[in-house]
């Protein structure tokens, strides 16, 4: 960030946390409509490009005894389909690559994004929420076409005393609504937190007296930030399992 | 993120003029639709890789790897029935050449017992004549001894009687030490 110093004051500290978020367009300049190539396309672009290599060139020899990869790949595919078979049953097995194209596009957009220079694109909330609202809207049909209207039960508390019932029926019906929104404002709230405060962090090595303790801090909330990067994803995708699971079954 | 300032007309409403970011750019609506449709591309590309290509073919790795791994398990257990069975057999084979074994043993045991016995009784029967024989000539010995005695005896009674001044005849006096000695 310290290189676009001009125009401002200089020898100050600077602090553009936000900017490393701009959409811009990855070829020359000019206005940014809905299908120009923008860094955005190109960052996502690259986390197809490594589902591709690690999922698919990764298991190309399909060997028995798998090359580093390939053990990569399938511990990839176990964990997922092991989460998927666990949280919603046989019947939720069908709906696996829909749970694992999230989980691999997140969990390398995540980790792309931890790249010096790199965009995130999880880190906007238009691109966590057009997931979030994919699984809302896509496990609100899968409910009712699986269990027509007595996917309202959800709603309905049963092992609850009677009086009670359409107070919590209230209560469920927001935190029904809610879900989209904490589901995509969780994981892009986490990683743009962590990139900024990198950012900040990095704002402050420009002193040269507290640019080791800068240097110190970068790296630790780097750790931190690989951590997050991969548990948000395995959080995105745990919790679309979890209402995949209310779709499936959705008696208390 | 920007790296040269931007010009003044392209600064929207999300970029300042000098092309950082206005308050945060993810909510920044001009860019929305451009993120959306990409990010629909790449999941759409991405459900199209792995459910044509990448998930079947690891779920096929895997289901044969399950399947290399059992059969293999099943040959172990082949081959360990096999050693078990391979290790009765030698059990079996060992005892019956111990029983052979101890049969042999017996066989010679009573083939040396049937040798010892016709030799000693063959020793007993030469100890008996052996015996015999001698008894005889002891018994002879006696006899011998005993005859001696009574002709000395019959001597002595004759020299006797005549030392003493009478006259007998031999015969008396032989009846007279035989009524004698008989006595």
């Amino acid at each position: 960030m310290a290189t676009e110093a001009q125009g401002e004051e200089a020898g100050g500290l600077v602090f553009h946390p936000m900017d490393q978020f701009i959409v811009e367009p990855f070829f020359g300049d000019g206005a940014v409509s809905w299908y120009t190539i923008t860094n955005a396309t190109v960052w996502m672009a690259l986390a197809v490009l490594a589902v591709f290599v690690l999922l698919v060139l990764g298991t190309s020899k399909r060997a028995v005894i798998p090359s580093r990869m390939q053990s990569v790949a399938e511990m990839a595919y176990g964990f997922i389909y092991k989460m998927v078979e666990d949280i919603c049953g046989k019947e939720g097995v069908k709906y696996f690559p829909y749970i694992m194209t999230l989980f691999m596009f997140i969990v390398f957009a995540n980790f792309l994004g931890l790249l010096p220079m790199a965009f995130t694109p999880t880190a906007h909330i238009s691109v966590t929420a057009v997931m979030a609202f994919a699984v809302f809207f896509g496990v609100t049909i899968l409910g009712f076409v699986k269990n027509g209207g007595s996917f309202l039960r959800l709603f309905w508390v049963s092992s609850a005393p009677l009086a009670l019932r359409p107070v919590l029926a209230l209560i469920e019906l927001i935190s029904y609504f809610v879900r989209p929104v904490s589901h995509s404002i969780r994981l892009a709230g986490n990683m743009m937190a962590g990139h900024a405060v990198i950012k900040v962090f990095a704002g402050f090595a420009a002193i040269a007296a507290i640019a080791p303790v800068s240097v110190l801090a970068i790296t630790a909330m780097y750790g931190l930030e690989v951590l997050v990067s991969f548990i948000q994803a395995y959080v995105f995708a745990i919790l679309t399992c979890v209402y995949l699971k209310d779709a499936l079954h959705p008696h208390h | 993120m920007a790296t040269e300032p931007i010009d003044m007309e392209m600064a929207g409403t999300c970029i300042n003029e000098f092309g950082s970011a206005i308050g945060m750019p993810q909510l920044c609506g001009e860019w929305f639709g451009n993120q959306i449709f990409w990010l629909v591309v790449a999941l759409v590309a991405i459900y199209f890789i792995l459910s044509r290509i990448a998930l079947p073919r690891i779920g096929a790795v895997l289901a044969e790897r399950q399947g290399t791994i059992t059969n293999d398990i099943a040959a172990a257990e082949d081959l360990k029935v096999k050693a078990t069975e391979a290790e009765a057999q030698y059990d079996k084979a060992l005892i019956d050449a111990r029983a052979e074994a101890q049969r042999i043993i017996e066989a010679a045991k009573a083939d040396i017992q049937a040798d010892l016995d016709k030799a000693i009784a063959k020793a007993d029967a030469e100890i008996a004549a052996k015996s015999a024989e001698s008894e005889k000539a002891i018994a002879e010995i006696r006899e011998g001894a005993l005859k001696n005695v009574e002709d000395v005896a019959k001597d002595t009674a004759q020299a006797i009687v005549a030392a003493l001044g009478g006259s007998a005849d031999a015969k008396t006096v032989s009846a007279a030490v035989d009524a004698r000695m008989k006595g």
